[in-house]
């Protein structure tokens, strides 16, 4: 083969070996010989490469971009010769520093490359590599060589889905987690069998890109113990993955270590989502740390006031500028690596809406990133889940500009949900529509388009959503104000912790009556790490700072709560065993096969007679499977009641045709194991024209 | 670094000393490569290895690459818990038979 001109310096910087270099793609590559350095900016004078060795604290070298090396607003370098493993790199950028025009240039800064595959400086957990520094964050060069042999995105139908809601180090940091490596990427895949058994088939990881655990200088006035940004919503380089989280980071084989876990969880039949936070970065606002856009181009990156302060959109005190073209291409190329390179396979974003606006922070009709992401050919198969609001006052929980791709968090869903669950009236009207997969928001996109969801990180636990009426956020250090008030919440009699045995029986019910309906309700259910083994944050609904038992999953309660564990293994299992619960289309409550029962028909304590008023506190439904395309079960019949009033209600059954019996599959009102049953085993019930609901809870029935 | 090779009924040996990294990964692979002939069997003796990095591992999944391309055969033996324990959680490790004594690798190239 021809050998290539470029492998030969032309430039040289004391012993550094230097050629101009390629402006695509941004960040540092390897090419034959070197690597590749290339960053954008619109407003800097000049721009100087920083190298460091590992692991020291002073700089190697600090190589300035000659003039001809700069095409356009993109500063291009091959660096010939370097040690690869063994060096650190950031730039300095000159520029005026003039805030009310938005530019916050600062030569003395040392700024993290927007594209590093890699960060040092974090190497482990709340440890700083170079604590001394004030530029303690460098970007590392990463080789992306891994070796996937036949995996790639799983790409299961969206309604197939059940999601496992997650954070990296929550889940096995637990003494009790038993792991080799607490808190990792390597823990998680320790624990691939538990998740096996629960019977997800997803799981969304809470951000992975870098974030800073240490920026974060509260205190718990309770104990007095330091808090962190422990959840990590707000990133520094998106392109890389948390060091803090791998067992590898001090090696900086991070990216190895998450792509390892990517791969073993593909191998196991469970997709990974990422939470991807693009509405904010961790730079905050005017008073906040410059780390990496603020210094390289803070009026490109950020909505900027017409005073260049910060809009903020986001709550987090700047906003990023999705819609600037740079910006978007960013993203595009972020959300690119990730599943060209990673193999993930659907991202939720955070404050999506945010993602809509223009520079100026207006809403966009047709907003040129969601567009963009929507019809990108490597996103082609990927999961696209909007958090469709933002802390802005935009709200578009069946209206994100959807392009016939994006999913939403149902917002909706959770709220009629715990309504309804703690026995408000006025509710069983939007009931029956959150139970059919929303048609009312999504008439278009269908079931699938809901995320349907009960609680996530945001807000209480499910075990605390039915032991306290109101958050105990004091340990958070704001004095109780941070975290939503609006939690629909009820404590079953007693705030908190309590021994009544009566009021503990109340709360398990109530949970599996969550756990159960969720399960039964058409679109995509997302449950919450911890849920499962009746996590308690002992009432805080906003733990993103804590570092301890409150966001630790407890993994003794796997015996303690074994009666719960089982209850969401089985109503899981149940959705799996049914297809006619993963309805791809919306159902049209008639029939369309001569089958002689609607797809879904609405029933209340007499059959085909619900109760639609105000003061309606029970609504029973049936699935009739033979009903349905790619989800017909002939000759199957669901039938669940709920009953949310205090008082037990005797449901008249539903009479199904000739030959066919009801049997049992769950009643939250019997203690375990009676209350739910494996699929096939369900028994047969004595009186097949009746069944009393007991107080609060839920049955249901499957019809054969 | 440095590589010892020797020969037991057929079987190559490649006794490991010291870091593999990116500053001894290609001095590794120069060294061992010509020795690889097709239905190459060989131990690579990790017992003596003190360090090995990203790019050491890399080097070892190219070494692996180019053996098995030529139908030969690669195991490790004596890998040290650390650096087993990082070879399990980056993947690489899914890629090799390894086995606790040099003895027991190549016993188990000769069945």
């Amino acid at each position: 083969m021809h050998q290539r001109i470029d492998i030969y310096p032309t430039h040289h910087h004391g012993d550094f070996l230097l050629r101009s270099g390629r402006p695509y793609p941004f960040g540092a590559s390897f090419v034959p010989g070197g690597v590749n350095f290339a960053i954008f900016s619109r407003h800097a004078t000049a721009c100087t490469l920083v190298l460091y060795r590992s692991g020291e604290p002073d700089l190697l070298a600090e190589i300035p971009f000659p003039t001809e090396f700069r095409i356009g607003n993109v500063f291009a370098m091959v660096v010939f010769g370097l040690d690869y493993e063994n060096v650190e790199y950031g730039y300095r950028l000159e520029g005026p520093f003039r805030p009310h025009a938005g530019h916050h240039f600062d030569p003395d800064r040392i700024v993290v490359d927007p594209y590093a595959r890699a960060l040092s400086g974090g190497d482990s957990w709340a440890q700083r590599t170079y604590p001394d520094s004030i530029n303690p964050h460098r970007g590392r060069l990463v080789y992306d060589d891994f070796d996937w042999l036949a995996d790639r995105p799983l790409e299961h139908s969206i309604e197939d889905l059940v999601i496992y809601e997650m954070h990296v180090r929550g889940f096995t940091r637990h003494a009790s987690s038993g792991v080799r490596f607490p808190g990792t990427y390597a823990g998680i895949r320790e624990k691939i069998p538990y998740l096996k058994e629960l019977g997800i088939n997803a799981v969304e990881l809470m951000p992975v890109m870098e974030f800073d655990e240490l920026d974060n200088t509260r205190v718990n006035p309770l104990s007095g113990d330091r808090l962190y940004d422990y959840w990590g919503y707000n990133p520094i380089a998106f392109f890389a993955p948390k060091a803090g989280y791998a067992a590898t980071g001090h090696l900086g084989m991070q990216a190895d270590e998450l792509k390892a876990l990517v791969k073993d969880l593909h191998r196991h039949g469970i997709e990974v989502l990422l939470d991807v936070v693009f509405n904010h970065t961790g730079e905050g606002n005017e008073e906040g740390r410059t780390i990496s856009f603020r210094g390289i181009d803070n009026k490109t990156y950020y909505m900027l006031k017409p005073d260049g302060g910060y809009y903020n959109f986001s709550g987090c005190g700047n906003t990023l500028n999705c819609n600037n073209p740079v910006v978007r291409n960013m993203v595009l190329d972020c959300l690119r690596y990730w599943v060209a390179e990673f193999h993930i396979d659907g991202f939720r974003f955070d404050l999506a809406s945010i993602m809509g606006r223009d520079s100026r922070g207006q809403p966009l009709i047709n907003p040129p990133l969601l567009e963009a992401l929507a019809h990108d050919p490597v996103l082609g198969r990927t999961k696209l889940i909007a958090e469709a609001w933002d802390a802005g006052g935009l709200y578009q929980v069946g209206s994100f500009p959807s392009y016939g791709r994006w999913a939403e968090w149902n917002g909706q869903y959770r709220d009629t949900l715990r309504r309804w669950l703690k026995g408000d009236m006025g509710q069983v009207q939007a009931m029956a529509l959150r139970i059919m997969g929303s048609p009312d928001l999504y008439p278009e996109r269908g079931p699938a388009a809901s995320i349907n969801f009960i609680t996530c990180h945001d807000g209480f636990t499910l075990t605390d959503l039915f032991s306290y009426n109101e958050k105990h956020n004091e340990a958070n250090g704001e004095g109780n104000r941070d975290g939503h008030d609006a939690n629909f919440s009820w404590n079953c009699g007693w705030e908190g912790e309590t021994a009544s045995a009566s009021i503990l029986a109340l709360r398990r019910r109530m949970m599996k009556n969550a756990i159960l309906i969720l399960m039964v309700s058409q679109g995509v259910p997302l449950i919450s790490m911890g849920d499962e083994l009746a996590h308690t944050a002992g009432g805080n609904n906003n733990t993103y700072c804590h570092d301890n038992e409150l966001n630790w999953l407890d993994w003794s309660r796997r015996e303690s709560q074994a009666e719960i564990f089982r209850f969401f293994r089985l109503a899981i299992a149940r959705r799996g065993t049914h297809a006619m619960l993963r309805q791809r289309h919306h159902l049209r409550q008639r029939e369309f096969v001569d089958g002689g029962y609607p797809d879904i028909s609405w029933h209340g304590v007499q059959a085909w007679q619900p109760d639609w008023s105000h003061h309606a506190r029970t609504l029973a439904f049936m699935l009739a499977g033979q009903n349905g395309g790619e989800s017909r079960q002939a000759n199957t019949f669901i039938y669940v009641a709920m009953n949310m009033h205090w008082d037990p209600h005797r449901f008249e059954l539903p009479r199904l045709p000739a030959r066919q019996h009801w049997h049992l599959v769950a009643d939250t009102h019997l203690d375990s194991p009676e209350d739910i049953h494996e699929p096939g085993e369900e028994p047969l019930l004595r009186h097949q024209k009746q069944f009393q609901v007991g107080p609060r809870s839920v049955i249901m029935l499957i019809g054969r | 670094m440095n590589v010892s090779t020797e020969e037991r009924d057929g079987i190559l040996i490649a006794h490991i000393r010291g870091d593999v990294d990116s500053r001894t990964s290609s001095a590794l692979r120069e060294q061992l490569m010509p020795l690889v002939r097709p239905d190459a069997r060989i131990v690579l003796d990790m017992s003596e290895v003190t360090f090995l990095s990203s790019a050491g591992l890399r080097t070892l999944l190219l070494l692996y690459r180019q053996i098995t391309q030529t139908h030969g055969q690669v195991v490790l033996a004596g890998l040290s818990p650390v650096i087993r324990d990082t070879m399990a959680v980056t993947g690489f490790l899914d890629f090799f038979a390894d086995y606790p004594v040099l003895e027991e690798g190549l016993e188990a190239l000769r069945r």
